[in-house]
């Protein structure tokens, strides 16, 4: 069959939030770059809850944001109701979270991709891959047509032999209403990829207009409410509250009642579930009644009555749905628009990948997103922006970059996922983080925009925007500094201290809980001129100072042990001493540095110490 | 770092002659090696009489012959041993032989324990233990190091790890799960409680730890009193008394400055201040300073005075007071022991005195930490944790428990594990 075929620097598969971002990254830096989807409309689909960011998640969003991302810009254009998570707690631990009309929010990221003409959006089903080599040469339409190019992003989320389950009731399907990609499956297992299976679920969505509300509690947003990106001076959307309630005794005896309808538990579904975002048959059958399991009724848009009913994720009969719908509080009348439902889907063992997301055995072929084994659209959008940068930068013949769990929380995510593997959805969670106390959502910018200029993905008006921003914070870090008082000098002006006749620096003191900044800016009226975000910034700074120059120590080690590459030649045979089930591991797992083997199970310090000094043989033989 | 490729051999047991000698094998070469010499391999881990033969087919000797192939094996390699008879020419013979064979070489220095511990068989601190089993002179030495060998340390630090694990668990999910509702409150008030109790148990550890480090390298007991007293006398006739003595180790000149005992188990170095004092004239003397500090570092001191002087000349911080030269007249208070190095009474009733005081000083249950690494590993534990318990904020908490943790994994040497691991096997004699 002879066609004419287009070529693209780059060839996105997926039009979702890690489709998304890879297309646009690979954008930025300037290929040539195709993003193919079954429906141009549904780009930017929120398939599952219609909110963005929560606590480690909102990290990832803000990443992407300073990487000059669409997800931020996105949530900010969408969003109906804003609040920071774990506002009383540090600002380490922090999550900005957002909830967003998602016609708003899918019109947001379609019109920011629209922004870049380097940008093509082709309709249609990829069904294979042509490899030549061990090298991706184009990419097959179900209809024929054919893509040439050397790099393709895959991102095909759940509908890798997607399976939706409603109770006894089985549909093959990559989300409801839409087809499941199969050819792609059988192609990632032709060419040997690991494959596993996962499930994940979704609660039924109700009609709002049938919710009794006036019974409710409500909870509203943060008033003014907080934006995600830099970019975003303001949120202009009205704001909207979301209702709260619980399940019941009468709940969770019909749950038992039914337990044996429920895939999960008849057998009918093999995948493994996330053990954090149960459906609410497991936390009956799990954690039993309590004084029931708290629903959030969030509202899907402003002009959209559907309400999604976070808390109740579940694949039970549609019959027991309806009934359980009845024995909620607020809920004993509403109108279940659609039932919810199980899908259990395909994903790739990501430890088949390289920390740039491309894998191992074929050059040129990327995944990022559920395939990866992860969950939530933040974890999906942010290996997106990865893979797609990586692939566009392959393209064009530059490095490839690999994040650093030392700077992100992307790179802590993408470290995870590539030395350990999953064995339940990834989701990410401050706690993966060791060096939290650096990695926060108030410096993301800090971290990553300048890199990110240095990678060729952040685009001028946002480097310039972050200039003047980072001038305003090491202006007030200096006045800080520069300022300092006596404990007597600072007893005149309100702050009692120790009276240990000690100098201390203004930034010295705003560590201390019970000094304000503004008690600062009375004695040092200059002090005033700073804006509250770079008061709040440099504040979170001096908070965690003690903590910070202690963990230098840990993060210098770290990355004296990342930076220690252990080459793919390495030959673990020639390296006797090493265990048999460590060389196995080792094989399997192939770290590409001293720190990511130092994280693989099993691991002893002996060991390291073998693979350091084959490592550095290696390269001083390389270096002659 | 050495070459695997290659197999090592040793003498395992103590050089010189003996009734019967060990000499090991690990490596590639093994069973080659064991074929070569023996005719045949023996059935694994059987001791089995096999006759020795040198290159030229020659018989060396008649011997028990073991083997245990990889991996169930001391250094996880095809190890082999050879049970012979010990005379120096016998020894010599066979390391002659097996070294002549390819890739065959004389061990370095604690060649084998390192490649057990390259090979994961034993961590750092079961090395460690190891090397002080090995060691070990007396009884209690002996207990000690066989306790942390068998990974005392390392269970007591896995139960610490499994308690801060729980405790970081629970601060975690107050952190990140906080937004979820069904999330308990109180989580870090339990987690608290969780990190005292570590901190208290890891403090219990420290404080056995100068215990540990005694018994390690053992009790000190000083022989203080007047130049006339018969110091050393009393070391010499106990010196002279060949049951209790380990070694003399300063003994340049005729009369020893010390001696090593070992008193039902407790390690115990006596050491006479006689030769520091009566070679000093002048009050701010070298020698008195020396004594003093000696004093003051000593677990024991025992003053002698002539039965024949003063009652007065008992020193103020003497724990055992003797009253020598006993078969001279002079008056003995109740507290003091008489003691003639004439007709050696009283000797044995003195070194059960000393012996008695140490064991109330010692704890009967062998200490857990017993070096200074492990010990700042500990306490380094115990400052986070201390800090943990006043940190204002939940994430500042957990902070100190992940750096807590990160200690208590460098206790077992699973971190920063290269800069110990030279000076540990230098340490090592040959062949263990």
């Amino acid at each position: 069959m002879v066609r004419t075929s287009e070529s693209f620097d780059v060839v996105v598969v997926g039009g979702g939030h890690a489709g998304v971002e890879a297309a646009a990254a690979s954008a930025r830096f300037g290929a040539r770059t195709a993003l193919i989807t079954h429906r141009r409309d549904t780009i930017g689909v929120m398939s599952c809850n219609p909110a963005i960011g929560g606590l480690g998640k909102g990290h990832l969003v803000r990443e992407i944001d300073a990487l000059d991302g669409i997800m931020a810009r996105a949530a900010d254009r969408g969003g109906i109701q804003f609040r920071m998570l774990n506002r009383r707690k540090g600002p380490a631990v922090r999550g900005p979270r957002a909830q967003a009309d998602r016609k708003l929010y899918k019109q947001a990221v379609q019109d920011l991709l629209g922004e870049y003409a380097e940008l093509t959006v082709i309709e249609g089903e990829v069904f294979d891959l042509e490899i030549e080599k061990g090298r991706v040469a184009a990419a097959i339409m179900a209809d024929g047509r054919r893509f040439v190019t050397g790099t393709a992003v895959l991102t095909t989320g759940t509908f890798l032999r997607g399976l939706i389950h409603i109770g006894e009731t089985k549909i093959p399907a990559g989300r409801v209403g839409e087809a499941p990609a199969t050819g792609l499956s059988a192609t990632l297992l032709r060419y040997g990829f690991p494959l596993g299976r996962l499930k994940t679920g979704t609660p039924a969505r109700l009609d709002g207009r049938t919710i009794d509300w006036p019974g409710l509690d409500m909870q509203a947003g943060d008033d003014p409410p907080e934006p995600f990106s830099a970019l975003t001076s303001a949120i202009t959307n009205p704001q909207i509250s979301c209702g709260i309630t619980r399940t019941t005794q009468a709940s969770h005896d019909l749950i038992r009642a039914n337990l044996h309808r429920a895939p999960m538990f008849s057998g009918q579904i093999e995948g493994t579930g996330p053990r954090y975002c149960p459906s609410i048959e497991d936390k009956v059958s799990r954690f039993g009644d309590r004084d029931g399991h708290q629903i959030f009724l969030e509202p899907e848009g402003l002009d959209d009555p559907t309400v999604y009913p976070n808390g109740i994720s579940t694949s039970l009969p549609e019959d027991v749905q309806q009934a359980l719908l009845r024995t909620i509080p607020g809920l004993e009348h509403a109108i279940m628009v659609r039932p919810g439902y199980a899908i259990e889907y395909d994903f790739v063992d990501p430890r088949a990948l390289k920390p740039t997301l491309e894998t191992r055995s074929i050059e040129g072929l990327f995944l990022a997103g559920q395939i990866n084994g992860t969950t939530g659209y933040e974890e999906a959008a942010a290996q997106g922006l990865l893979a797609g940068m990586n692939a566009a930068r392959r393209a064009g013949d530059a490095e490839p970059i690999k994040p650093s769990r030392s700077t992100s929380y992307l790179g802590v995510m993408i470290d995870d996922l590539v030395t350990r593997g999953v064995s339940e959805p990834y989701r990410m969670f401050t706690s993966r983080a060791e060096f939290r106390l650096s990695l926060r959502v108030d410096n993301a910018d800090e971290r990553l925009t300048e890199i990110g200029r240095d990678w060729g993905i952040v685009r001028s008006h946002r480097s310039a925007a972050f200039a003047q921003q980072k001038d305003d914070i090491n202006a007030l870090r200096g006045a800080l500094h520069a300022r300092t008082v006596s404990p007597r000098e600072a007893s005149k002006i309100g702050i009692e201290l120790n009276q240990d006749g000690q100098r201390r620096s203004a930034f010295d003191l705003l560590s201390y809980p019970h000094i304000s900044y503004t008690q600062l800016a009375s004695a040092w009226p200059e002090l005033a001129a700073f804006s509250q975000p770079i008061r709040d910034r440099v504040t979170s700074d001096a908070v965690y100072a003690v903590y910070l120059d202690r963990q230098a120590a840990d993060v210098a080690s770290y990355e004296r042990d990342a930076a220690l590459s252990l080459p793919d030649a390495l030959d673990l045979n020639a390296i006797s001493g090493l265990s048999g089930e460590l060389k196995a591991k080792l094989a399997a797992q192939r770290p590409g540095d001293l720190a990511q083997a130092g994280r693989i199970e099993g691991m002893t310090p002996a060991a390291l110490t073998l693979l350091a000094a084959h490592a550095r043989r290696h390269r001083t033989a390389d270096a002659v | 770092m050495p070459s695997f490729a290659e197999t090592i051999v040793a003498l395992s047991s103590a050089p010189g002659k003996s009734g019967v000698a060990v000499v090991r094998i690990s490596g590639r070469q093994t069973r080659f090696v064991l074929e070569t010499i023996c005719g045949t391999l023996p059935p694994p881990r059987q001791a089995t009489l096999k006759v020795i033969r040198d290159r030229s087919a020659a018989p060396l000797d008649r011997g028990l012959i073991l083997f245990f192939p990889a991996p169930a094996s001391f250094t996880g390699e095809d190890v082999g041993e050879f049970h012979v008879h010990g005379s120096r020419a016998v020894i010599a013979g066979l390391l002659a032989t097996l070294t002549a064979l390819p890739n065959v070489r004389l061990a370095e220095p604690g060649e084998f324990t390192k490649r057990a511990f390259e090979a994961g068989k034993l961590d750092l601190a079961e090395v460690e233990g190891l090397a002080d089993l090995i060691d070990s002179e007396t009884e209690w030495q002996r207990r000690q190091a066989l306790r942390q060998m068998e990974g005392a340390i390392g269970n007591a630090a896995l139960g610490w790890r499994h308690d801060l694990l729980q405790a970081m668990a629970l601060l975690e999910a107050d952190i990140d799960f906080s937004d979820e509702g069904d999330v308990a409150d109180g989580l870090s008030i339990k987690a608290r409680s969780l990190i005292v109790e570590v901190r208290g148990s890891l403090e219990h550890a420290i404080a056995g730890f100068s215990t540990g480090e005694r018994v390690r390298e053992g009790f000190v007991a000083v022989l203080v009193g007047p130049p006339n007293a018969g110091k050393s006398s009393l070391l010499n006739a106990i010196a002279g008394r060949d049951v209790a003595i380990v070694s003399d180790i300063a003994g340049t000149t005729r009369d020893a400055l010390e001696v090593r005992l070992d008193l039902h188990g407790i390690p115990v170095t006596l050491i006479d201040t006689a030769g520091l004092r009566e070679t000093s004239d002048l009050i701010e003397s070298e020698g008195v300073r020396r004594t003093r500090a000696l004093i003051e570092r000593a677990d024991l001191v025992i003053s002698l005075r002539p039965i024949d002087s003063a009652p007065d000349q008992v020193h103020e911080h003497a724990d055992i007071a003797v009253a020598s030269k006993a078969d001279l007249d002079g008056t003995v208070s109740d507290a003091e022991l008489p003691l003639s190095v004439i007709s050696g009474a009283g000797i044995p009733k003195l070194l059960e005195r000393i012996s008695d005081l140490l064991s109330e000083v010692s704890i009967a249950e062998p200490a857990l930490l017993t070096r200074q690494r492990q010990r700042d590993a500990a306490v380094q534990a115990v400052a986070a944790l201390e800090r943990a318990d006043t940190a204002p904020e939940t994430e500042l908490i957990a902070e100190d428990v992940r750096l807590a943790l990160r200690a208590l994994e460098r206790l077992v040497g699973r971190v920063d594990v290269e800069d110990v691991l030279d000076q540990l096997f230098a340490g090592f004699c040959i062949g263990k």
